[in-house]
């Protein structure tokens, strides 16, 4: 209930209510997109977004590019690392 | 990463998992080693003022999860000590209201519409799960929407849902009885047990027996509400607070911007999970909360009592859809069985496997207290992931101590 789900927006069953079809991990199921949609960014864009889904409502549009740059960061700190402990083993 | 789900579990997973967008990444074991290393580094400037571990509290069941089913704790310098907070809203339901959910249940013109997590959390005299087996109409659904749809098809009956979460499920219930007002659907109605983060984390902060020095702030309820509600743990309490995602990178990179803000001598709060956490929240979820719920002057927790505003009920306008107002609900307070030490495990005071009953008489089978049900629950995930022969042992020596003193 609390973890939600990612899945991808593929259609839009009715704008008015706000039903999209997302694909689930391959399972398609109805999702009301009410809290993603906005005037900037209608329901006739939403197609292709991903989302976060909890309990058939689409909470959250994952941001890629906030995904790539926690990655980034990650990869770096471990190329740091062993940069660092290059350093030290050329000193030794 | 390691992970301890069974075998069984994970090839039912293993399929599914490819597809879902940044789990594998944030999985990686390399990271996480790189992180470890840079906790235990960061460490080395922090002084230790005395033989106290750092206490870091993961307020929410979620995290609770991921950090037994990746064995996080068994990772993490012994400096660092996990407190599993209270944020399963299936765990601290009160006895009393299950009851009351059996109650509404046992209604012959009632269907009751629960998610699953709550079917077997027991209450004085049984569980939803005992009481559909004596015939209650009781359905598990998915999503408050699947509800909905049972009212519109059965109009003869009267068809309840058991509104239950935090901030992250209140915008679907919210929005969903919305729907039922513009389609004019009156025999749907909630029976709202919502419960809210902020006043409960200022509960913990200030009850007498909490010694924390961090929280990983629970990354879903911040999607909806945003960073700026817990800004009075940083700026009244001097604690640091992370907001956090629920892989096993996300849990260990918060770990290390909290500890590095220990280091730093700072407290902020910060968002890990900013890729599903923008900073303001989200606006149309909250306006819906708004719309369709306000604070109750208190709500009862299982195992914590009563905590001021720490629970919603629904505005006068949506009374016709409020299953409280619309039934007679017994309303009783109902005290947890003697045996049970629930509240000390919520509040830190004990492990769970310190419980007297953990893993004897109390199981995921034949739960006593709900912190055995739900899979996010602390007992539960010692209990499916922990060493058990072990963990008892450990509690008889602890006894025996306790009797030689
Ligand atoms: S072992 Fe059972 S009774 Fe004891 S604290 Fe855990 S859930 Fe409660």
């Amino acid at each position: 209930m609390c973890l939600g789900i990612p899945g991808q927006i593929v259609e839009i069953i009715d704008a008015d209510d706000l039903m999209a079809k997302v694909d689930i991990a391959g399972v398609q199921r109805p999702v009301n997109i009410g809290c993603i949609v906005d005037a900037a960014h209608p329901p006739a864009q939403c197609i292709g977004d991903w989302v976060l889904v909890h309990v058939g409502f689409a909470m959250s549009r994952i941001d890629e590019d906030e995904a790539h740059k926690t990655l980034a960061l990650l990869t770096e700190l471990g190329e740091a690392q062993e940069e660092l402990a290059a350093i030290k083993a050329s000193k030794g | 990463m390691k992970d301890n789900t069974s075998n069984q579990q994970r090839d039912a997973k293993s399929d599914t998992t490819s597809t879902l967008r940044f789990v594998d990444e944030f999985r990686d074991p390399t990271k996480a080693r790189a992180l470890i290393k840079e906790i235990e580094n960061l460490l080395e400037q922090i002084p230790q003022a005395t033989d106290r571990p750092l206490q870091i509290m993961e307020f929410c069941g979620g995290h609770t999860h991921t950090i037994f089913r990746y064995g996080i704790e068994q990772m993490l310098p012994g400096r660092i000590e996990l407190v599993h907070g209270p944020g399963c809203p299936v765990c601290v339901l009160p006895m009393g209201r299950v009851d009351d959910c059996v109650a509404l249940a046992e209604r012959p013109d009632v269907i009751f519409t629960t998610f699953g997590d709550a079917m077997r959390v027991p209450g004085s005299k049984k569980s939803l799960l005992q009481a559909k087996a004596d015939g209650a109409d009781i359905r598990m659904v998915y999503s408050p929407l699947d509800a909905l749809d049972l009212a519109r098809k059965n109009p003869e009956r009267q068809v309840i849902f058991f509104a239950l979460g935090f901030e992250t499920t209140m915008p679907s219930t919210a929005l969903t009885v919305q729907q039922a007002e513009r389609e004019g659907i009156d025999n749907f109605s909630l029976f709202c047990n919502h419960i809210t983060t902020v006043p409960t984390i200022k509960a913990i902060l200030d009850s007498p027996d909490m010694q924390l020095d961090g929280f990983l702030a629970p990354g879903h309820v911040s999607m909806v509400v945003g960073e700026a509600p817990f800004r009075f743990v940083a700026e009244t309490y001097d604690k640091p607070i992370v907001i956090t995602g629920f892989e096993p990178l996300d849990i260990l990179q918060s770990l290390w911007m909290l500890i590095k803000q220990l280091a730093e001598g700072r407290c902020d709060v910060e968002n890990q999970y900013s890729r599903v956490v923008p900073s303001g929240g989200n606006p149309a979820g909250l306006s819906a909360i708004h719309q369709v719920f306000e604070l109750r002057e208190f709500f009862e927790w299982r195992g914590l009592g009563s905590i001021d505003h720490s629970g919603v009920k629904m505005r006068d306008a949506y009374a016709r859809f409020d299953a409280e107002r619309k039934f007679s609900v017994p309303n009783l307070k109902i005290a947890d069985p003697k045996s049970c030490q629930c509240g000390e495990v919520l509040k830190g005071v004990i492990r769970p496997w310190e419980c007297k009953v953990f893993g004897g008489a109390c199981t995921p089978e034949t739960p006593l207290g709900a912190l055995m049900v739900s899979s996010e629950g602390a007992c539960a995930a010692y209990y499916n992931f922990g060493n058990l022969p072990e963990l008892l042992a450990k509690r008889q020596h602890k006894q025996n101590k306790g009797a030689a003193a």
